[in-house]
């Protein structure tokens, strides 16, 4: 079992950083936004230094972007491709399948973090986080959470051409409503459906352990919408997850 | 023990009924083609031995296993070639013979798999540089890295060129000389003819006739007598050639003229096979 769960991780560890489309879309893109608009805001946002509440913002991004965007593509393309299908021929175990995935998705979002943090140390003068396990757990709660949500989205999207499409309609318009890449002030409408969005509850967790240097859980009621975003995304995968393309 | 038992096997979706009672056995070391149009419900069947679906009436057996409830050990003895299956294009031959290879508990080494299905000028490239014929021999090289006992094959040469098709018919017999049991589909008749020990023609979720390519040849008693009179082409089919030939040479003596194109031909499997699948276009 370990043996089938190691190998299978080091299959996604070679798959994602082979593939040069998802290590820049995936890896790199919330980093160079990072680096861009850092150099664009100024002092503060709402009385914080503004590099570190957009670092808060763009750790949420990158947590909805690896999780979420990074499992839903990969899972469309590989099940349209007939891999996924493939796979269940051989003696993998399906929850060894998963769990690597997770795993590997944990990984990546790992690095990511670290990246952020140490950039942001180099260039724009931030903390490094004050609760540093507090931190590591916010970080893997976010990528497990959002993998949690693109199972879902991944059972519901029918084709490979339109995955990324969906995927980026879904997420870019997220993670501006979030405030994943600085101050908000929208009109109440759009605020109002920033108030149901995982991401912006995710980003208030972060927010707290990073900013506020609480621990994770004093932030019990947004730490309870994004569990519950992710717990609902996998019921609704385990009702409607298919191995077999959709289109053949 | 047989390598494939099936019995009064069936399966529908929804109002389809795309299995409606097949029955046969498939011996060890055996290479067993089932052949049909499409729709005949040939990978419906293969997919229900291989454990992809469920069945809804009859008995199955595979390697002395029931599919819809595989053991540990079930995968481990199978190999796989899908009708259609894609690979990680950024990844090389050899890393993904190497990548099916890890989930087996006693693979076969990668480069003889390799050396197997004629990839080993390839083995360093990535799969996204391979023609299709080479990515469908990749295909049977995964299918064959964890040393199965026996190989499903759902059409393995469709869409290939007639010099792709002949390589990977001389990969397929290698798979005997290896000792492996081989389900072979095809919709092609001569691919039947040439790979299979015995072949099954389906046709609307039944199997309509079984045997040997010779058997089945031979289960069909009419010839077919062919010659041209006045530049058109006269067809007659008979059980009794030796009579018809008489007549018609005797004929043709007796009047000075020459039976143009005169031509004695045995039926072929393929004229067996447009046989069995044309009664069901005449059904409607």
């Amino acid at each position: 079992m370990m043996r089938l769960f190691a190998h299978q991780l080091a299959v996604e560890q070679r798959v994602f950083w082979r593939n040069r489309e998802s290590a820049i879309f995936i890896f790199i893109f919330p980093v160079m936004l990072f680096l861009l608009l850092g150099s664009v805001y100024g002092d503060e946002i709402d009385g914080l230094p503004a590099a570190a509440v957009l670092l808060a913002g763009i750790l949420g991004y990158g947590a909805a972007n690896t999780g979420f965007a990074g499992i839903t593509i990969v899972l469309v393309v590989r099940r349209e491709a007939g891999i996924l299908k493939r796979l269940r021929a051989t003696p993998l175990p399906p929850a060894t399948y998963f769990a690597a995935s997770l795993c590997s998705t944990l990984i990546v979002f790992s690095l990511q973090a670290v990246t952020l943090f140490g950039i942001g140390r180099l260039l724009f003068d931030t903390a490094f986080p004050e609760r540093i396990f507090s931190m590591i757990a916010v970080v893997l709660f976010g990528a497990a959470a959002f993998c949690g949500i693109g199972l879902a989205t991944a059972s519901l999207i029918r084709s490979a051409e339109g995955s990324s499409a969906v995927v980026n309609v879904i997420l870019l318009p997220m993670a501006f409503l979030s405030g994943s890449f600085g101050p908000q002030g929208y009109p109440r409408v759009l605020e109002a459906i920033a108030d149901v969005l995982p991401l912006t509850y995710y980003i208030d967790v972060v927010k707290g352990v990073y900013l506020g240097g609480e621990h994770i859980w004093e932030e019990p009621r947004a730490l309870a919408v994004v569990a519950a975003w992710g717990i609902g995304g996998l019921l609704v995968a385990v009702r409607r997850f298919s191995w077999e393309p959709r289109e053949r | 023990m047989k390598a494939i038992a099936v019995d009064g096997l069936r399966k529908a979706y929804g109002h389809v009924n795309a299995v409606r009672g097949v029955s046969f056995d498939v011996e060890q070391g055996e290479v067993f083609g089932l052949l049909g149009p499409n729709g005949a419900g040939k990978t419906t069947t293969v997919e229900i031995l291989e454990g992809y679906r469920d069945r809804d009436a009859g008995t199955v057996e595979v390697l002395g296993i029931d599919p819809s409830r595989p053991g540990p050990d079930f995968r481990e003895r199978i190999g796989v070639v899908l009708q259609f299956s894609e690979h990680w294009p950024t990844l090389t031959v050899r890393e993904t013979h190497a990548l099916f290879a890890g989930y087996y508990r006693r693979p076969r080494d990668i480069d003889e798999v390799i050396e197997i299905v004629g990839l080993t000028e390839k083995a360093g490239e990535r799969v996204k540089t391979l023609s299709g014929g080479q990515k469908r021999r990749l295909d049977l090289g995964i299918a064959l890295v964890g040393d199965p006992d026996l190989v499903f094959l759902d059409e393995p040469t469709t869409g290939f060129d007639p010099a792709a098709r002949r390589n990977a018919w001389e990969m397929i017999r290698s798979l005997r000389s290896l000792g492996k049991t081989v389900l072979l589909t095809t919709h092609y008749l001569d691919e039947a003819q040439q790979l299979a020990d015995r072949v099954a023609v389906m046709r609307d979720g039944v199997i309509v006739q079984m045997g040997t390519p010779a058997e089945l040849i031979g289960s069909s008693q009419t010839v077919e007598v062919r010659y041209r009179r006045d530049g058109e082409l006269v067809s007659v089919e008979t059980s009794e050639p030796t009579r018809v030939l008489h007549e018609l040479t005797a004929e043709a003596v007796a009047r000075g003229v020459e039976l143009e194109g005169l031509e004695v031909r045995r039926a072929t499997l393929e004229d067996v096979y447009l046989d069995l699948v044309q009664d069901e276009e005449a059904e409607g």
